[in-house]
C-alpha cells in the first residue's frame, strides 16, 4: 500500500492485492490513502466487509451488520470526497458498542430484553463521527449492560481473544477490541465504566481510551453507572486513539455532565518525547496479586521511559485496596436506576403478565442474565431504606477519599504507570463461577472512574504464551494531553504493533494469494 | 376531637417547554405526540434542567414567604410504574428548592396563618387510561414540570383545607406560576389527616388521601374521612397508618394500602444532573420582578382610585381582572364609574363564561370610552348597558356602536316637545295626580316619554320638560 499509489484500473491484479492490505492499515493510514486517491471508501467498506465474513465466525465480535448500509454509507462519503466536501474521518469504517445508539440499527446492550429495539436517534459520540464522515459499521458485541470482564455475559455468542482463540477478550468491551486486534475495522468504539475498554484492550493488544468523566458526551450512550461511564477509541495505535479522542471530546447540551472545556490538542504532543516529565508508580498496584510476566512486562516497559528521558517515582494512592468495594457499591446502586426502564412496556422483548407488575417480573426474569439481575439486586439493596448510609453513603465518602490520593499523586507527577490488568487473558469459563475473582481483574481499572480522571492502555509487549500485556498511563482530569505524550514516545520506541495475531496474517495471506 | 390535616400540593408549572426535555408542555394534543427519547425513557437518554421551571419555583417560595436554598439538587425515586417512563422519577428528596414559609388564609371570622414546610421541584408522570380491553398510556404529560407544597398539619377541618386551596390557587394565578385549570389537573393534592383528643395531645396516626383533583372533592373527602376517624376512635379502634382513596361518587374513602407496604423509594442523587446552584443576585432579580399581590393591591386601589374596600377587594381577587379595571380607570380618569360596571354589568356576564375575563371581548379602552360617553351624556344608562352587552359578546368600538344602533341621548328640548304634549295629552289622569303632589306620578310621566322615545330621551331634560308643560303642583 504504501509502496506506491495504486492508480492503475480495478481489473490490474497489482490493484487487488494491495486490496487485501487495506485492512491491515491504521485508522490515520487508511484517511491518508483515501485522500491520496490510493482506495476509495467503498474499497475500504468492501475489504473489511470480506474481512469479516472470513474472521467473524471465529471471533465472534459482531452482533449486527448491514452490509448494504455500510456500502451506501461508503458510496455516499466517495461522492462527498468527489464534491471536494469532507470531514476529518471521511470514508473510514468504525465499529460501534452495541450499547451507543445509532439511529436505525438495533442496540441490544448484549442483552435479550432488548431484543426488537431499533434506535431513533443517533448517540452524541456517533454524530460527532458522522459529521467527520465516518462510516458507522456494524454493532460489536459486549458483556451484557457492560457488565462483565470476559464478554462471557453477552446474551448473545462469546467474543474469542484473535491472539488465542480459547481465551477471552476481556470485557465489556470486549468486540470492540476484538474486531480492531483482528483487523476487521479500522477503528471501534466502546465505553469504560471501571475498565471496560482497557481491559479488553490489554487482553486484545490495542490502544484503548477512557477520557476524563465530562470529557465525551454520554447522550445516547445506554447507562450502566451513570456517573462512572465514558465512551472511548479501541485502535490500532496511539495517532488513531489521539484522532479519535480530539473528535469525540466537547461539551454537549445534552449531556449536563459534559464539560465546556475546549477539546484537547492530543497530535500536538506526538515527538515531544519524555525529558522533564515525572511518571509515577503507585507502590500499591504492584504489591502482589500480579502475574509475574505482567509485571515483569511493565517493569520493562517503564525501563523504556526511563530511558526516554522520564523521570521515575513512587508514589501512593492509600485508598486504592477500598476500589473495588467501592466501585461495586455505586455502580451497581446506579445500575439498580438504569435499568428499570427496562419493563417491556415501551420497547425490546415483552412477556406478558396478568396486570403490569406481573408483567414487569416475567419480562425482566427472562430478558436479563445472572450478572445483570446479581448486580441490580445488589444496587437496590445497598440503596434499601435502613442500608443507605452504611453502604451508598461510605462510598460516596470513600470515592471522594480516592480522587484525592490521585489529586496529591498528581501534584508529584503529570502521568502514572501501572499494569492495566493482573493477568493477560484467561481461558473461557476461569472465572465465571466466582464473581469476585472477575470483579478483581478490574483491580487496577476502577479507580481512575472512582476519581474521574483519564487513563489508556496499550500494548507493552507479550506473555510467553504470546498473549498481549497491557500497560496503562493515568493523568489527572482533563490532562488528556499528558497520557497521549507518554504514550506516542513509549509506541515509537517499542512498535509492539509489527507483532499481529495469527488470525490477522492467515486470512491477508490467503485473500493476497 | 381535632382533626389536623396538611396537604401536599402538586402544580403544574406553566413553561414552554418539559422538565427535562425541549417537548412542548400542551395539553390537549392527540395522545403521544409530544414526546421524544428523553421523556420516554429510552436507553441512552439524558435529562436537562428547563432553567425557566426553578425560576418560577423561585418565585413561588418568594410568594409564599420561604427560604431560598441556593444551592440545591435532583433525586432518583425509584418505584414501578407504567405511568413513569423511567421506573424511577427524578424529584428533590432532601435539598428542596424553598423551606419554611406561610400562607394567609381567610375564614368566615377571621384569619389564620398556614405553615409552609417547603417546595420542590419534579417531573410529572403519564397518564394511564383503561379500556375494556387494555390499557393506554399517554406521555405527553410524561415530564412536564411538577412543582410540590407541603404544608405543616395547620388546618383543623375542610373549611380551612378549601380556604388555603383557594388562597394558593389566587397566588399561583398572580405570580404567573401555573395556569391553575383544575379540569386540566393543574393542580392535584394528596391530603394527610389524623385525629386527637385534644390540641395538646401528640399527632394522630396519619392517613393519606392521595390524588384529589378538585377543591370540592378535597372539602367532601376531608369531611367524610374525619367524620370516620373520630367515629372510629370513638368506638375504641386504633386508626393505622395508611394510604386511601376517595371515591367521588359513592362518597366514601378505601383502603388503600397499609404502612408495610409503603414503597421504599430508594432516593439517591441524580447523577445525570449537576446540583443546582443559583446565585443571590439571580435570586434577588427574581424577586424585583414579583408581581403584587392581592392584599396589597387592594389597598392601593382603594387609595388610587377611591373605590369602596368591597369593590377593591373583588377586582384583585383575580389578576386579569385587577388589570383590566386599572387599565379601564386609568385611561378614563373614572375609577368609580369603571368599578360599578366591572361589579355589576362584568361579573353578571362572566359568570356566564366560566369567569375568565380571557373570553370577553370587550377592551379596558373600549370599557373606558363607554364611560366617558355616559359621563359626557352622549348616552343614557339603558343605553350604556345595551351598549355593554355587544362590546362584551363581540368587541368593537362604542361610539360606532351607538351610532350604528342609533342610541345617541336625545337632549335637545325641541326634539323631545312634541313627545311630552303626546304623553300629556294621553295621560291626563296621571298629569292630574302629579297636580294634586303625586311625585310617583311624574316619575311613570317620564317612563311614558322614554318609552316613545325608545329609550334614547335623556330622562333629566323630559323631567323638565314635563315640570315645564304641566306646571309645578
Amino acid at each position: 500500500m504504501r509502496r506506491r499509489a495504486a492508480t492503475n484500473s480495478f481489473l490490474s491484479l497489482e490493484f487487488w492485492s494491495n486490496m487485501a492490505e487495506l485492512h491491515q492499515l491504521t485508522l490515520v493510514e487508511t484517511l491518508d490513502a483515501l485522500a491520496r486517491g490510493d482506495c476509495s471508501a467503498e474499497d475500504v467498506a468492501r475489504r473489511y466487509l470480506e474481512r469479516i465474513a472470513a474472521t467473524d465466525s471465529a471471533i465472534g465480535a459482531f452482533l449486527e451488520l448491514d452490509p448494504e448500509q455500510v456500502l451506501a454509507d461508503a458510496r455516499a462519503a466517495d461522492a462527498k470526497r468527489r464534491r471536494g466536501e469532507g470531514g476529518r474521518l471521511l470514508g473510514a469504517p468504525i465499529a460501534m458498542k452495541d450499547v451507543l445508539n445509532v439511529k436505525g440499527a438495533s442496540c441490544t446492550c448484549g442483552s435479550k430484553i432488548l431484543r426488537g429495539y431499533r434506535a431513533p436517534y443517533d448517540a452524541t459520540a456517533v454524530a460527532r463521527l458522522r459529521a467527520e464522515g465516518a462510516v458507522i459499521m456494524g454493532r460489536l458485541n459486549m458483556d451484557e449492560f457492560a457488565m462483565g470482564s470476559s464478554n462471557e455475559n453477552s446474551a448473545y455468542h462469546p467474543v474469542r481473544n484473535p491472539y488465542d482463540l480459547s481465551k477471552v477478550p476481556g470485557g465489556s468491551s470486549g468486540g470492540s477490541a476484538a474486531s480492531v486486534a483482528a483487523d476487521q475495522i479500522a477503528a471501534s468504539l466502546g465505553t469504560d465504566t471501571g475498565g471496560s475498554i482497557r481491559q479488553p484492550a490489554s487482553f486484545c493488544g490495542c490502544v484503548g481510551v477512557k477520557p476524563s468523566y465530562g470529557r465525551v458526551s454520554r447522550y445516547g450512550l445506554t447507562a450502566f453507572a451513570s456517573s462512572l461511564d465514558q465512551i472511548g477509541p479501541l485502535t490500532k495505535d496511539v495517532a488513531d486513539a489521539a484522532l479519535l479522542t480530539e473528535i469525540l471530546s466537547g461539551f454537549d447540551p445534552a449531556d449536563s455532565t459534559s464539560v465546556p472545556a475546549p477539546a484537547p490538542e492530543l497530535r500536538a504532543n506526538r515527538d515531544q518525547g519524555l525529558a522533564g516529565m515525572t511518571l509515577g508508580l503507585p507502590r500499591e498496584y504492584f504489591q502482589g496479586g500480579m502475574d509475574p510476566e505482567v509485571e515483569q512486562r511493565v517493569r520493562e516497559a517503564v525501563e523504556v521511559c526511563r530511558s526516554l528521558g522520564a523521570e521515575i517515582m513512587e508514589i501512593s494512592l492509600p485508598h486504592t485496596e477500598y476500589a473495588i468495594a467501592t466501585y461495586y457499591i455505586i455502580a451497581t446502586a446506579e445500575a439498580s436506576a438504569n435499568l428499570a426502564r427496562f419493563d417491556g412496556v415501551r420497547y425490546g422483548a415483552r412477556q406478558p403478565g396478568a396486570d403490569p407488575i406481573a408483567m414487569y417480573e416475567a419480562t425482566r426474569s427472562a430478558g436479563f442474565g445472572n450478572e445483570v439481575k446479581r448486580r441490580i439486586i445488589l444496587g437496590t439493596y445497598v440503596l434499601s431504606s435502613g442500608y443507605y448510609d452504611a453502604y451508598y453513603l461510605r462510598a460516596q465518602k470513600v470515592r471522594a477519599l480516592i480522587r484525592r490520593d490521585f489529586d496529591q499523586a498528581f501534584q508529584h507527577c503529570q502521568a502514572i504507570l501501572t499494569p492495566a490488568t493482573p493477568s493477560a487473558a484467561f481461558g473461557f469459563g476461569e472465572k465465571t463461577g466466582d464473581p469476585l475473582q472477575m470483579y478483581l481483574s478490574d483491580i487496577y481499572t476502577v479507580t481512575t472512574n472512582l476519581a474521574g480522571i483519564c487513563g489508556m492502555s496499550l500494548p507493552c509487549g507479550f506473555t510467553a504464551g504470546n498473549l498481549p500485556v497491557g500497560l496503562q498511563i493515568l493523568g489527572p482530569a482533563f490532562r488528556e494531553e499528558h497520557i497521549f505524550r507518554v504514550a506516542y514516545a513509549y509506541e515509537q520506541a517499542t512498535r509492539w504493533r509489527a507483532k499481529r495475531p495469527p488470525l490477522a496474517v492467515a486470512e491477508a495471506g490467503r485473500a493476497a494469494s | 376531637m381535632i382533626a389536623s390535616i396538611g396537604l401536599e400540593v402538586h402544580v403544574q408549572l406553566k413553561t414552554r417547554t418539559k422538565m427535562f426535555c425541549g417537548c412542548p408542555n400542551q395539553f390537549g394534543v392527540e395522545p403521544n405526540r409530544l414526546v421524544c427519547p428523553v421523556c420516554l425513557g429510552y436507553p441512552g437518554a439524558l435529562p436537562v434542567m428547563n432553567a425557566e421551571a426553578i425560576r418560577l419555583t423561585v418565585m413561588t417560595g418568594m410568594l409564599l414567604g420561604c427560604r431560598i436554598n441556593l444551592t440545591n439538587k435532583f433525586d432518583r425515586k425509584n418505584y414501578f410504574y407504567p405511568d413513569q417512563a423511567k421506573n424511577y422519577q427524578i424529584s428533590q428528596y432532601d435539598q428542596p428548592l424553598c423551606l419554611g414559609g406561610q400562607l394567609e388564609i381567610t375564614l368566615k371570622d377571621r384569619v389564620k396563618t398556614v405553615r409552609i414546610t417547603r417546595i420542590h421541584l419534579e417531573e410529572d408522570v403519564a397518564k394511564n387510561t383503561h379500556f375494556a380491553d387494555g390499557s393506554g398510556i399517554d406521555f405527553n404529560r410524561a415530564g412536564t414540570p411538577l412543582m410540590e407544597i407541603v404544608t405543616e398539619p395547620d388546618m383543623d377541618n375542610e373549611d380551612e383545607a378549601f380556604a388555603f386551596l383557594t388562597a394558593l390557587k389566587q397566588v399561583l394565578a398572580y405570580g404567573g406560576i401555573s395556569d391553575c385549570n383544575l379540569e386540566q389537573g393543574n393542580i392535584r393534592c394528596d391530603i394527610n389527616v389524623s385525629v386527637r383528643p385534644t390540641r395538646e395531645s401528640p399527632l394522630g396516626s396519619k392517613v393519606e388521601i392521595k390524588n384529589m383533583n378538585t377543591f370540592r372533592g378535597a372539602h367532601r373527602a376531608l369531611a367524610h374521612e374525619i367524620h370516620r376517624q373520630i367515629r372510629e376512635v370513638q368506638r375504641g379502634t386504633v386508626i393505622p397508618q395508611e394510604t386511601r382513596r376517595w371515591d367521588d361518587d359513592a362518597g366514601v374513602t378505601s383502603s388503600m394500602r397499609s404502612k408495610e407496604y409503603a414503597h421504599d423509594y430508594r432516593y439517591f442523587p441524580e447523577p445525570d444532573l449537576l446540583p443546582v446552584s443559583l446565585t443571590q443576585e439571580q435570586v434577588d432579580g427574581w424577586r424585583a420582578m414579583l408581581p403584587e399581590m392581592p392584599a396589597a393591591r387592594r389597598e392601593r386601589m382603594v387609595r388610587e382610585y377611591g373605590i369602596p374596600e368591597y369593590d377593591a377587594g373583588v377586582l384583585a381577587a383575580d389578576r386579569a381582572v385587577a388589570d383590566f379595571f386599572e387599565q379601564a380607570a386609568r385611561q378614563c380618569g373614572k375609577g368609580k364609574a369603571v368599578s360599578n360596571w366591572m361589579m355589576t354589568e362584568m361579573l353578571r356576564l362572566l359568570a356566564e363564561v366560566d369567569g375568565d375575563i380571557g373570553n370577553a371581548r370587550i377592551t379596558p379602552t373600549a370599557l373606558a370610552e363607554l364611560v366617558n360617553l355616559v359621563d359626557a351624556k352622549t348616552i343614557n344608562q339603558p343605553a350604556a348597558k345595551e351598549v355593554f352587552a355587544l362590546l362584551f359578546a363581540s368587541g368593537g368600538d362604542p361610539k360606532a356602536i351607538v351610532q350604528e344602533k342609533g342610541l345617541a341621548q336625545v337632549s335637545d328640548s325641541s326634539a323631545l316637545q312634541g313627545l311630552v304634549d303626546q304623553v300629556v295629552a294621553e295621560n291626563a289622569r296621571s298629569v292630574e295626580d302629579y297636580r294634586k303632589g303625586k311625585e310617583a306620578a311624574l316619575q311613570f310621566l317620564i317612563g311614558q316619554v322614554m318609552k316613545l322615545s325608545r329609550g334614547k330621551a335623556n330622562p333629566q331634560v323630559a323631567r323638565e320638560l314635563l315640570v315645564a308643560t304641566i306646571g309645578a303642583p
